[in-house]
């Protein structure tokens, strides 16, 4: 195992380090020590790596995402897998504002809670948030699936595109164009292959499902606030 | 009543009032002219029937069509007695620009200062960017992606490419994120301060839609605000981790529109940006509300004296550049808008006239849409008879993108050319050496907005010691 202490290295020496990491290396498995709320911590990545953080982070941590496991070992600040590609991201405790921003792929994990804005504009990320999401979550999402095993706050999946939203508890308020739909066979089917992989024990037999409307697809001077 | 009845009934009020109205023809009383209302012009009384029949705002692409100050009101001195010229054909004057020297390994370097904008696929045809990034490569300068990514063939003809970090996020990824030469965030657009971009359905072709991740078909509205930052201080750790990303190797810039340029500029260099590209409201976009276009924003000639002295106060003049566009046509507004502080321009619109957009050519179909050459701008509708605003692959075909680019590549020299044309009767080896006191103005407005003497005075509003 490699282990970085950002006591001693800066975060460029450190991102260098496993970023230049590619497919056939050998190095697989890191650690990085001291993080100190530092921010764009493993941003960049794109090597099947494994890297655990030994402490909670800053901004953006494992931002763009690709191929690589990141693990925290804490909590997050914002923007936390911004714009993954692929790969995983695992946060022990909670994550502030915009969680998996506009995520591409891959696999968002939050074992405790996210803040507003969770998974806003996600373009085919799966997001799954163990505790609650906060309000605006998943604004103007393209496609992937948001699964909140808590509740959810104001304003869920407001503008919302082809993401998919699963809440297993309760739900403040639903956006503009968010429509609770039907559980069918295939939802659960999706909804239980994202819970085993996230490792959550929730039933998909206890969420709900939140979608488009589809009404805001073409201008509609009607529609307009 | 009947017909005849009605008549004569008319007839009778007619001779009744004939002998009290005071223009009466047949006492040979003069008639006004009759006058059209300055408030109620034509185009406005039209906009409001059009706007009684449909219930919806007007949308259109272009920048804003009123007059407002413009480098056209401003003028070089020249030569004189106590400044000598140098000879136009013989004697050296630069044109070499090297941007985001600040903190990128890479700086990107300019032949000419004179950039491509950012225009989309998707606003924009393939043949279109396509011949943006030929002419831009000939002419040894950078052309620059837009809302929904960047395409293969737009990096492959583009020998530097800015690519653009938009709200919308269509498109990012990071592998084309280090293929960039430069990365542009964009905060603000001059057409459109405080808007999101606008890609009607018409043009959300399966390309486009994929590119973007989104259905087929629909009226794609992009967000206005990045989702993932809020304010500066969240701004300077973006910036860090787009740095982060690429190796701190490429510059990056922050595109502003033309609304407070004095704070942006400033909260763009605390944030830690290499280049400020500040957008006038005369610059372009593919599509938005025409009030929007019209009425939010300001001229780019009273928002660079603005920057260049938050750079100023700063002391990052010339260490952070700027970039400058909104309604640059000319070798003369090159120079003027160096001369006024900027380091380099950006063309949009100009650029695609270049590439035959509004040409008299196609006047028949322009007129078939309800228009004409040179006033065409319904860009979102994806008709464009010059093939450049569009998806439809038949229209798009009327480009050819090696022609396209030449076209290009030849505007660009002009422009070179008739600033260094300027330059030299200035006296100047360098287009980075003109100044503002190679200036005058030919109105009070251009010459309070530009800070240079109102032609024939020593003297502009606003100027310290004096008193209006």
């Amino acid at each position: 195992m490699q282990k970085i202490d950002l006591e001693n290295k800066s975060l460029r020496e450190l991102n260098a380090e496993l970023q230049a990491q590619n497919s056939s290396t050998t190095q697989k498995v890191w650690e990085v020590i001291n993080p100190k709320g530092g921010h764009a911590i493993a941003a960049g990545l794109n090597a099947p790596i494994d890297v655990t953080v030994k402490g909670s982070t800053g901004y953006y941590l494992a931002g763009m995402n690709q191929l690589a496991t990141v693990r925290v070992e804490g909590s997050v600040g914002p923007g936390v897998a911004e714009n993954m590609m692929s790969g995983c991201v695992i946060v022990g405790g909670d994550a502030s504002q915009y969680a998996g921003a506009t995520g591409n792929g891959g696999l968002l994990v939050v074992k405790g809670n996210a803040s507003s804005r969770c998974g806003i504009s996600m373009k085919g990320i799966d997001i799954v948030v163990f505790g609650n999401i906060g309000h605006m979550s998943a604004f103007m999402g393209q496609s992937g699936n948001l699964v909140v095993c808590g509740n959810a706050g104001d304003a869920l999946g407001d503008s919302l595109y082809e993401a998919k939203i699963f809440v297993r508890g309760s739900v403040k308020s639903l956006g503009a164009d968010c429509v609770e739909k039907e559980m069918r066979t295939e939802h659960l089917k999706l909804l239980e292959e994202l819970l085993k992989k996230s490792g959550s024990d929730a039933k998909p037999e206890e969420f709900r499902r939140y979608g488009s409307a589809r009404k805001l697809y073409n201008f509609n001077i009607d529609n307009a606030y | 009543m009947d017909r005849l009845g009605s008549y004569i009934i008319l007839i009778l009020i007619m001779l009744i009032k004939g002998n009290w109205m005071k223009d009466d023809q047949s006492k040979n009383i003069p008639r006004t002219d009759p006058v059209q209302s300055a408030t109620f012009s034509s185009a406005i009384n039209s906009e409001i029937r059009r706007a009684a029949a449909t219930g919806i705002y007007d949308i259109r692409g272009g920048g804003a069509k009123r007059k407002v100050p413009h480098f056209d009101d401003l003028l070089f001195l020249g030569a004189s007695i106590s400044r000598y010229p140098l000879e136009g054909y013989r004697e050296k004057c630069e044109t070499k620009v090297l941007l985001g020297t600040r903190f990128a390994k890479n700086p990107m370097e300019l032949d000419i200062p004179i950039t491509i904008a950012g225009m989309s696929f998707g606003a924009l045809s393939g043949p279109a960017k396509e011949a943006l990034g030929r002419g831009a490569t000939l002419s040894g300068t950078s052309t620059t992606t837009g809302d929904g990514g960047m395409t293969a063939e737009e990096r492959n003809h583009s020998q530097k490419l800015v690519y653009q970090y938009l709200p919308s996020r269509y498109g990012m990824n990071p592998d084309d994120l280090r293929k960039a030469d430069a990365i542009e965030i964009v905060v603000g657009q001059g057409a459109k301060p405080g808007g999101g971009g606008m890609l009607l359905g018409q043009k959300i072709t399966d390309r486009v839609a994929q590119m973007r991740n989104l259905p087929q078909g629909i009226d794609q509205r992009s967000s206005c605000r990045h989702p993932d930052w809020t304010g500066p201080d969240d701004l300077e750790i973006k910036i860090l981790e787009l740095r982060e990303i690429t190796g701190w190797k490429v510059p990056i810039y922050l595109k502003i529109a033309a609304s407070r340029p004095y704070f942006d500029t400033s909260l763009a260099v605390k944030a830690g940006a290499d280049v400020v590209v500040l957008d006038g409201m005369q610059g372009g976009t593919a599509a938005t509300q025409d009030v929007f276009i019209e009425h939010v924003g300001q001229p780019i000639l009273s928002s660079i004296r603005e920057a260049v002295r938050a750079l100023q106060d700063l002391g990052m003049h010339r260490e952070v550049q700027l970039i400058v566009s909104g309604g640059v046509r000319t070798g003369a507004d090159v120079a003027k808008a160096i001369a006024l502080g900027a380091d380099a321009v950006s063309i949009g619109t100009a650029a695609l006239i270049a590439l035959g957009d509004n040409d008299p050519k196609f006047e028949s179909e322009y007129q078939a849409l309800g228009t004409t050459a040179g006033a065409y701008d319904d860009w979102h509708q994806g008709k464009d008879p010059a093939g450049i605003t569009t998806q439809d692959p038949e229209l798009a075909l009327r480009l050819n993108p090696i022609e396209g680019g030449r076209r290009l590549s030849n505007y660009l020299k002009v422009l070179t050319l008739e600033a260094q044309t300027i330059a030299r009767a200035c006296g100047k080896n360098h287009l980075h050496n003109l100044e503002p006191e190679d200036l005058c103005a030919l109105t009070l407005e251009s010459a309070a907005m530009a800070r240079v003497p109102l032609a024939g005075t020593d003297w502009w509003p606003g100027k310290s010691g004096s008193t209006f």
